[in-house]
């Protein structure tokens, strides 16, 4: 019945009824568990450093961008929250709504927002540390 | 599956009582949907940033007017809370404190934890242009 060398702790029925309501296994769940502990540290710093930007230059911010430390603690900090923010939406969505398609189009709605910011942010960071 | 029998959804809210935990609970919720949408600011920061000093510039007037500060100050009360109480969900997945009474000392903690630390933000952001004026 079970393969050596494909170990996992699914049970049999588990693996035919298709890894859950979600169909997606426990991946979900860890990852939001994941990115909520590196949000903490990535968080915090970031309130440390953005505090004083409203009182900022524009050249004041491209100078504290552009170094490397900050260039790259910004992105894992883009890519975590906004991940995790991607995951805690499809929660909400799967929660309150019913109807399958509704259902389906916000899903798809959430991946790509969440895409198109990281990506946005990302190419910003990555032209301000490599010179504008 | 097929669903069109009219099942009871949980818990019932119109015969539940909020607590301190229920409530505590669906502010979780809020509060990630709230920073969700807020990282736009975020967002806004980086492309103004990118674009150059007059979009900047337009960025840190809107973060200076009243209705920018309140968004910043309910963000920032919106991002404590939530990391608080993230913290005191990541205790429940490990199976601690689960009992009432210390899921109650733990709330109490999440709401003190969440009123220094953003009191200590804006403290810090206070001597500069961007508190109080």
């Amino acid at each position: 019945m079970s393969e050596k060398g494909t170990e996992s702790i699914q049970s049999p029925l588990g693996k035919v009824k298709g890894l859950g309501a979600a169909h997606n296994g426990v991946t979900h769940w860890w990852h939001q568990r994941i990115t909520a502990i590196t949000n903490i540290p990535l968080m915090l710093w970031l309130v440390w450093s953005v505090v004083h930007i409203p009182a900022w230059t524009h050249q004041e911010f491209v100078i504290w961008l552009e170094q490397p430390v900050n260039s790259i603690l910004m992105i894992l900090s883009i890519l975590s929250v906004f991940y995790h923010a991607a995951l805690g939406c499809q929660v909400i969505v799967e929660d309150y709504f019913h109807v399958e398609w509704m259902k389906i189009t916000k899903l798809i709605g959430i991946k790509l927002f969440f895409f198109a910011l990281t990506v946005t942010c990302i190419f910003s960071v990555l032209k301000i540390s490599f010179g504008v | 599956m097929a669903g069109k029998v009219e099942r009871p959804l949980s818990p019932h809210l119109q015969v539940y009582r909020p607590q301190m935990t229920s409530v505590m609970s669906i502010l979780h919720r809020a509060t990630g949907f709230a920073l969700a949408v807020g990282t736009v600011m975020v967002v806004w920061l980086l492309l103004a940033a990118a674009s150059g000093p007059t979009a900047f510039a337009t960025f840190t007037w809107f973060c200076n007017t009243l209705i920018g500060k309140l968004m910043l100050l309910g963000w920032s009360v919106a991002l404590f809370y939530h990391l608080s109480n993230g913290v005191r969900h990541l205790i429940w997945d490990t199976g601690r404190m689960l009992e009432i009474n210390q899921a109650y000392r733990a709330g109490y903690f999440v709401l003190a934890s969440t009123v220094i630390l953003t009191l200590l933000t804006w403290w810090f952001s206070c001597p500069y242009k961007g508190g109080i004026e």
